[in-house]
């Protein structure tokens, strides 16, 4: 057991909450689109694996990371549309099972591809010279860039919130999740609302993976364990449920950060019991809505 | 439904599910490359049925079978390697025993939560099973796997045959597997059976019909969890190693992948879904060595868009979807 | 005509199911078997050790095969899973007739591969790291293992390391058995040294998160940091560690270092990292028999060979020598022969054989990143040898071997 000062408590907890951000950003696409239209998308860790690779790309061309942190998103968004149309919207009608085959088919095809095209060995994916440092935030010195993605996260956050509260589409969204039915009863087309909203999902995990990039590296299987961890953030915090995921992502982020400091041989399994425990407690997740997983 | 071109011996080998699967499998070491293969495919295909009766015929989705599966193999390859027993039957009878412990626990558990939350009940506690498998490194080998599990002969009425032959042990192995079918016949054909069926149309309307749900879902998850470690045991037989991997969430992907290909709801959906699979897997990456699994990720999005009964389902019960 | 004509000659379809080998050419090739993870997280190695076998494969054909018969390698991808590499050995012995395997990488898929050979009683030479395979339960006869191993890599590097880095150590590895088995073994060199091991983090493997740990591990302050990170957490890990100046506060020391991951993360994450390895392509300035083979191998594939390369390349070439001098393919007689003539240098200079547990004893050396890389390749510089030595390895004793 290392020692437990305060500061190295604080030092932990801040560390969960980056760790937690790029699971929210994760969680919430996966929880949109299985909110919205009921898709199991086990392609999702495909998407923030391209998101990587694409700023990588995008970074070489233009030199510069803020322009490949805004252009990954939109072009893995826009590549989620060309899935969604192409593929995803043939399955609508169908059981929940078959999303499940297509996207995980799809998953390996994704990580195959971007093996062949761009070759075997990872990449390295610099944050730019100005977020390269640290900060000293008085109780440790905390890397510039992951503070950094905190704000990105926090600002994302922000805007969806925004989005989904403020905006007709948004009312959309919301209403669509909770009763499907009545939406299109109401003589709103909800397709094209699926539509927009897969893409923004996979924009999300797109920004996920540039934003993990500089953290871990960036190599084709960047995307697998990340993704399950995800799935246990929204099963955690109730399929559906944005606030739940939020919530959910938080909280498994400081899960893992204590645990890798208090007992490092749990870390694996941790994620694994809180999800079991909090579902044999909470029928649908902390914040999820009963009926809507079946 | 539409009828599909094999539709009628569709019709008789779900009538005669053990003749038809010892017809196809003794036959198999003949027609594929070399027997090893077929003996996996059996053995996979195994795995599948026993994953099949509780997602194609109880209608539960279990993301973590590979922990039965695991379980059998460990309980059959501890017991060979660790304790010292001799004898194949006692094997087996360790591993079935433990993977059926396995799925009580399980079930009774997970059976709590329906749809996905039932599916990540299950995941999470094969992963947890490989958690335990990983560190309890004394008595299974952890990540290095079980080794040293001995090539044992099988001692039937006195005689010992020796098993040593991929063609014997394949021919031991489809034995066990007509077991496993017969056993699995009879159960669907039971009035058991029938409250699986209606369970699965319209869980809530048969348990207003009185039928005790609860019960006979554990029950169909305990048997599912006996054949999945049957096919577990046989596999550490087979290969000699138990390694850890068997109980990790990418088995529990194959098998789903396996079932589904083949065609969930089938008798034989299973077996030829793992035959695909598995036969892909082996012949593509001898001629795409590093890129193979791009050509299966994308055989698996063409199935899904356009055969969406998987393959046997599709060729017994016509091309549209359900 | 030969199987291999069949295949491709014929659809893919058809191709798919295949048929089983009736026809057999007699006295064919001298088939050797060679299962490796073409696909998954080190295929980059593989990669490597796959050029190492064909360019061994190419000059024993020149010089017109083994026993006037051709040698033929037979890749297939294990997938890195043991069950994947079994299978694979399965087929090349049943499906092709293999006379021979080698291959492997990463303890648990060789010693999968390993029960099947051992089953088939057909001689396999192991090319990655283990302590188990060279062992008691787990070798025969006919295992043997050209590669370096956790005990002996851990002594070289780690007694190097005690000796000229620094006394007080922090150790940082991956909860799993190559992980836990390198901190053991530095564990003990250090301490034997008169070192002290201020502490240590294991980590779950694939899960390099460490920026929980680095400000007490800086708090602590240690001359040495060893970091078992295996593949991209090891990128990952010297990543976080620049980020938080550690480079600048201590040496860091890895049990083997890797030209890919040089490639891979740049030169600058490598900088300064001492690190083991069993071969290094500029000791080809040094040691005549490593200049021919770095030559051939760049002439042949454009860019130098790593370790691992060297491993492949060594193993085909044994077991050519062992058919050669037992004038036979059967595995017991050549698994005689190796052992009666220990003896070997195909690529480094001089490596042996020990009787009792068919473990090859090689020299091996200590690099360190370079800030920049000299050429496209010149990743690190040597920094020391260390000669082969059987006190860096378990006795035979120890391995359960009477």
């Amino acid at each position: 057991m290392p020692d437990i000062t305060l500061s190295a408590l604080a030092a932990q907890l801040f560390t969960g909450l980056v760790l937690g951000g790029i699971l929210v950003l994760l969680a919430i696409g996966l929880s949109l689109i299985f909110g919205l239209m009921t898709v199991v998308n086990f392609a999702h860790g495909s998407f923030f694996m391209l998101g990587a690779y694409v700023g990588f790309f995008v970074l070489g061309y233009t030199n510069s990371f803020w322009v490949a942190l805004v252009v990954a998103p939109l072009v893995v968004g826009g590549f989620g549309l060309l899935v969604e149309r192409f593929l995803i919207r043939r399955l609508y009608g169908r059981g929940p099972d078959d999303a499940l085959l297509l996207t995980f088919g799809l998953s390996l095809v994704l990580i195959e591809a971007v093996k062949l095209v761009v070759g075997k060995l990872g990449l390295t994916l610099d944050p730019p010279a100005a977020l390269a440092g640290a900060v000293d935030l008085g109780f440790m010195m905390f890397p510039a860039y992951r503070l950094f993605v905190l704000a990105v996260t926090a600002v994302v956050l922000l805007g969806l919130w925004l989005f989904l509260e403020k905006t007709n589409i948004g009312l959309v969204v919301r209403a669509g999740s909770r009763d499907a039915l009545m939406v299109r009863a109401l003589g709103i087309d909800l397709g094209r609302v699926w539509f927009l909203i897969f893409g923004l999902g996979i924009a999300m995990a797109g920004l996920a993976g540039i934003l993990a990039g500089p953290l871990r590296g960036v190599y084709a299987e960047m995307g697998i364990e990340i993704i399950i961890e995800a799935f246990v953030v929204v099963v955690v915090g109730g399929m559906g449920s944005l606030p739940g995921a939020i919530v959910a992502g938080l909280l498994i982020g400081q899960v893992i950060s204590l645990t890798t400091f208090f007992a490092p041989k749990l870390a694996e399994i941790v994620v694994f019991v809180v999800m079991a425990v909090v579902l044999l407690t909470r029928p649908s997740g902390l914040l999820g809505e009963a009926g809507l997983a079946e | 439904m539409s009828r599909g071109p094999l539709a009628p011996v569709a019709g008789w080998i779900a009538a005669h599910p053990v003749v038809s699967i010892v017809a196809v499998f003794a036959l198999l070491p003949f027609v594929v490359p070399y027997t090893s293969l077929a003996t996996q495919i059996l053995v996979y295909g195994l795995f599948a049925l026993g994953f099949n009766l509780l997602y194609g015929y109880t209608g539960l989705l279990s993301f973590g079978h590979a922990a039965y599966w695991g379980l059998g193999a460990y309980g059959a390859g501890i017991v060979l390697a660790k304790l010292g027993w001799t004898s194949l039957w006692g094997a087996l009878a360790a591993g079935m025993l433990t993977a059926g412990l396995g799925g009580a626990l399980v079930g009774f558990l997970a059976l709590r939560r329906r749809g996905i939350y039932f599916a990540m009940l299950t995941l999470a506690f094969a992963q947890l099973f490989y958690f335990i498998a990983f560190h309890l490194a004394d008595l299974t080998g952890g990540d290095d796997g079980l080794r040293g599990i001995p090539q044992l002969p099988l001692g039937l009425f006195g005689l010992s045959i020796p098993l040593q032959t991929p063609l014997a042990f394949h021919y031991f192995a489809l034995a066990w597997a007509a077991v496993a079918v017969a056993g699995l016949q009879r159960v669907l054909k039971s009035p058991f059976g029938a409250v699986l069926a209606a369970i699965r149309e319209n869980r809530d309307r048969a348990s207003a019909c009185g039928y005790n749900v609860n019960r006979a879902r554990l029950l169909s998850f305990v048997f599912s969890a006996i054949i999945t470690g049957l096919a577990g045991s046989l596999d550490a037989l087979r290969l000699n190693v138990v390694p850890v991997e068997a109980l990790f969430w990418s088995t529990s992907g194959q098998v789903v992948m396996m079932t589904l290909l083949g065609g969930a709801g089938t008798f034989f959906g299973p077996f030829v879904g793992a035959a695909t699979f598995l036969v892909l897997a082996d012949r593509l990456s001898l001629v795409m060595a590093d890129s193979w699994p791009i050509v299966i990720g994308s055989v698996f999005v063409v199935f899904v868009l356009f055969l969406p009964r998987g393959i046997w389902g599709t060729l017994t019960g016509g091309f549209h979807g359900r | 005509m030969d199987r291999r004509t069949f295949l491709h000659s014929t659809t893919a379809a058809v191709a798919i199911l295949g048929f089983p080998s009736i026809l057999r050419a007699q006295g064919g090739p001298l088939k050797i078997g060679f299962p490796l993870p073409l696909t998954g997280p080190f295929a980059a190695i593989a990669a490597d050790q796959r050029r190492g076998a064909e360019l061994a494969m190419e000059e024993l054909n020149a010089k017109g095969g083994v026993l006037g018969r051709k040698v033929e390698v037979l890749f297939r991808d294990d997938e890195l899973k043991p069950a994947v590499g079994a299978q694979r050995t399965k087929e090349l012995i049943e499906n092709q007739h293999v006379d021979f395997v080698v291959g492997g990488l990463a303890a648990h898929v060789q010693m999968a591969i390993n029960e099947q050979t051992k089953r088939a009683g057909k001689l396999f030479i192991s090319i990655s790291q283990s302590d188990e395979i060279s062992a008691k339960p787990d070798t025969s006869p006919i295992t043997f293992h050209e590669a370096l191993n956790p005990t002996i890599t851990g002594r070289a590097v780690g007694g190097w390391g005690v000796q000229n880095l620094g006394k007080k150590w922090w150790m940082v590895y991956a909860d799993y058995a190559w992980g836990k088995q390198n901190n053991a073994v530095f564990t003990e060199v250090v301490k034997k040294a008169g070192g002290t091991v201020l502490g240590s983090t294991p980590y779950p493997l694939g899960k390099p998160e460490f920026s929980a740990h680095i400000p007490r591990i800086q708090a602590a302050r240690p001359e040495v940091l060893m970091a078992a990170t295996p593949g991209a957490d090891g990128v990952a890990f010297m990543k976080q560690a620049i980020s938080f100046g550690m480079k600048k506060e201590m040496k860091i020391l890895v049990p083997l270092h890797f030209l890919f991951a040089a490639k891979e993360g740049g030169a600058e994450l490598f900088a300064d990292v001492y690190g083991g390895t069993n071969f290094y392509w500029e000791v080809s300035e040094t040691v005549p028999q490593a200049k021919r083979f770095v030559d051939a191998f760049t002439k042949k594939f454009g860019m130098p060979p790593d370790g691992y390369a060297g491993y492949g390349y060594s193993g085909i070439h044994e077991v050519a020598r062992g058919v050669t001098l037992a004038k036979s393919t059967d595995s017991a007689k050549v698994a005689d022969a190796l052992r009666k003539n220990a003896t070997y240098d195909h690529y480094k200079g001089k490596q042996y054989w020990r009787g009792c547990d068919n473990k090859a004893f090689q020299d091996l050396w200590l690099v360190k990143g370079r800030s920049q890389a000299k050429g496209e390749w010149g990743f690190f510089e040597v920094a020391g040898k260390v000669a082969a030595d059987e006190k860096l390895e378990r006795t035979c004793a120890e391995k359960g071997h009477v």
